[in-house]
């Protein structure tokens, strides 16, 4: 088989998500992170007295836990190996850029959707029904590989020290869970922020799994698919190529 | 010969630095050369190079028969390397690190399985192959990421410092599997500043200093060519004359170091037979005779001082 062709670079993408759900994924402060996190934003907002109602909430929380969860530890993932010289062992190996990427963003996309799975079963668990099965699960599945290119986005920056990236990550996260629909519904939004709303793919994410758990809907629902698959195609081609360009500056 | 690795004007610029500026040599097949040099001279960043690390700012690298910079995955196929610092994965068993190589360069399950088996039989590590790799010593996880670089039995092996700061049994071990692997075929690319390791082991070596190549030749040829002037120690069983000595075909001059005379000579070969003819019609026996001929310590020393000058 020829190493170069796409099957062989497939499969040493899928070789590198395993390394990476073993090493950084399935680790217990991580896992517990993953289920604690989502649960206690929805008690937050819950019991908060907002009134706001709970397939509402339900909507954001499964929002909030999919961008959070697929962005949470593969920006990190390129800075702790630059720093460990395993990324130095990577490169010498039969393996391009775009497959080391593409092996990170298989990892984090897995780690989303599972931990995404446990919020949906505790809405279910709540009396929620869910009127459009499928398309939550196209939803979740589109949604878990456009955040996981961010998160990989947001690794471009070639430092080796791990924190910078943590920084600018949650610098450019928190501000994007406020226009995208998760605390204020979209149609309460004013005119700034819905333009604002428009260039986050968050907004269309929560936009379907709204419509999924109440049959509402903001944009189109196949509007909010297509815009999605348009981000995950343009911030998964962006992200390979910015990281061809600085991973000589990490080794 | 085949040429393993062909390097041509290989260069790198950091900055305003030139790391490495234009350096040219081969590698034969079957052949270990090593590649010498002082700290920061630019033997790491070659070999980042040609390994498809780091990008080449000008020059072109071919390895068995690969341009580096359009096929780097082909050529990376039929190469290891083991670089100075560790990089096994430490939250990872050494087996799980030789499994991930053995995905990584494309190798069936059941052959990956065969091939770390008996990797970490021979580097001494199959009793603790299950356990974590941040558990080794540096010596274990040297001959780890020795194993590591094996996985996919490569035709050429890059080592950057193999036995940097090792103990005496880890080096041996290291040196005595790069022996036998040379001697099965692989050809070695050895960076290193230890001049015995490179006497002792390499066919040739290349100098380098300040990003130039200053010298390549075999060790035993470099050490000659540095030093016209030979140097011979000899004792006698009994006392002899200097100006007999030095009255000798091919002996410049003679001085007397305890119980022995240290000769110097133009042409070593003539001045040999001389003495011996000396001892003989003289009848004065020939106690020891050594030849101190530079070593590739002094070589390298001379070389790298004038290409400083």
């Amino acid at each position: 088989m020829n190493p170069a062709g796409f099957s062989g670079q497939m499969q040493r993408a899928w070789a590198i998500a395993k390394k990476d759900i073993r090493i950084y994924y399935l680790k217990g402060p991580v896992l517990i992170f993953g289920v604690f996190m989502p649960v206690f934003l929805f008690l937050a907002f819950f019991m908060g007295g907002r009134q706001l109602p709970l397939s509402f909430l339900i909507s954001g929380l499964v929002g909030m836990t999919l961008f959070f969860t697929a962005t949470a530890v593969s920006p990190a993932i390129f800075p702790w190996e630059g720093s460990a010289k395993t990324l130095e062992r990577l490169a010498s190996c039969p393996v391009t850029v775009e497959a080391i990427v593409f092996g990170d963003m298989i990892a984090s996309t897995l780690f989303g959707i599972g931990i995404t799975v446990i919020t949906v079963i505790i809405g279910l668990a709540l009396g929620l029904s869910l009127l459009h099965g499928i398309m939550l699960l196209a939803a979740i599945l589109l949604a878990a590989c456009c955040f996981s290119a961010i998160g990989m986005l947001l690794a471009v920056p070639p430092t080796n020290v791990p924190s910078n990236i943590m920084m600018l990550s949650s610098l450019i996260k928190f501000p994007l869970v406020f226009i995208s629909g998760i605390f204020v519904p979209l149609e309460q939004m004013p005119s700034w922020g819905l333009v604002l709303a428009v260039f986050s793919p968050l907004s269309y994410f929560t936009d379907l799994v709204r419509f999924s758990f109440t049959g509402d809907h903001f944009f189109p629902v196949w509007t909010d698919i297509a815009v999605l698959a348009v981000f995950t195609l343009v911030l998964t081609v962006v992200t390979m190529y910015l990281h061809k360009r600085t991973m000589p500056r990490r080794m | 010969m085949t040429a393993i690795i062909q390097a041509s004007n290989l260069t790198k610029v950091f900055g305003k630095s030139t790391a490495v500026d234009h350096i040219s040599f081969d590698v034969s097949e079957g052949e270990i050369f090593g590649f010498l040099g002082p700290n920061g001279a630019g033997k790491t960043t070659t070999t980042r190079m040609l390994t498809g690390v780091i990008p080449l700012d000008a020059g072109t690298a071919t390895i068995l028969g690969h341009d580096i910079r359009s096929e780097p995955v082909q050529a990376k196929q039929r190469f290891g390397v083991v670089p100075e610092t560790s990089n096994a994965y430490t939250d990872l068993s050494a087996w799980q690190n030789l499994m991930l190589m053995g995905e990584l360069y494309g190798l069936e399950r059941s052959r990956a399985e065969q091939r770390s088996a008996d990797l970490l039989g021979m580097v001494g590590l199959l009793e603790r192959k299950d356990q974590k790799v941040q558990a080794y010593s540096k010596g274990m996880k040297q001959r780890l990421i020795l194993a590591m670089a094996l996985i996919h039995e490569p035709e050429l092996l890059f080592l950057d410092e193999p036995t940097s700061g090792l103990d005496v049994q880890s080096t041996q071990m290291i040196l005595a599997l790069l022996r036998d692997l040379n001697q099965q075929g692989t050809t070695i690319f050895l960076t290193t500043h230890n001049m015995e390791e490179a006497n002792r082991l390499c066919h040739r070596v290349g100098i380098i200093h300040a990003g130039k190549i200053v010298a390549i030749d075999a060790p035993e040829k470099l050490k000659v060519a540095i030093d016209r002037v030979h140097k011979i120690e000899v004792s006698f069983d009994r006392e002899i004359p200097g100006d007999a000595l030095t009255g000798l075909s091919g002996v410049t001059g003679a001085t007397r170091t305890g119980d022995k005379w240290q000769i110097t000579a133009d042409n070593r070969d003539v001045a040999i037979h001389s003495i011996a003819t000396f001892s003989r019609q003289n009848g004065a026996a020939i106690v020891t005779l050594n030849t101190l001929a530079p070593s590739l310590d002094d070589a390298f020393l001379r070389l790298t001082q004038e290409a400083h000058s």
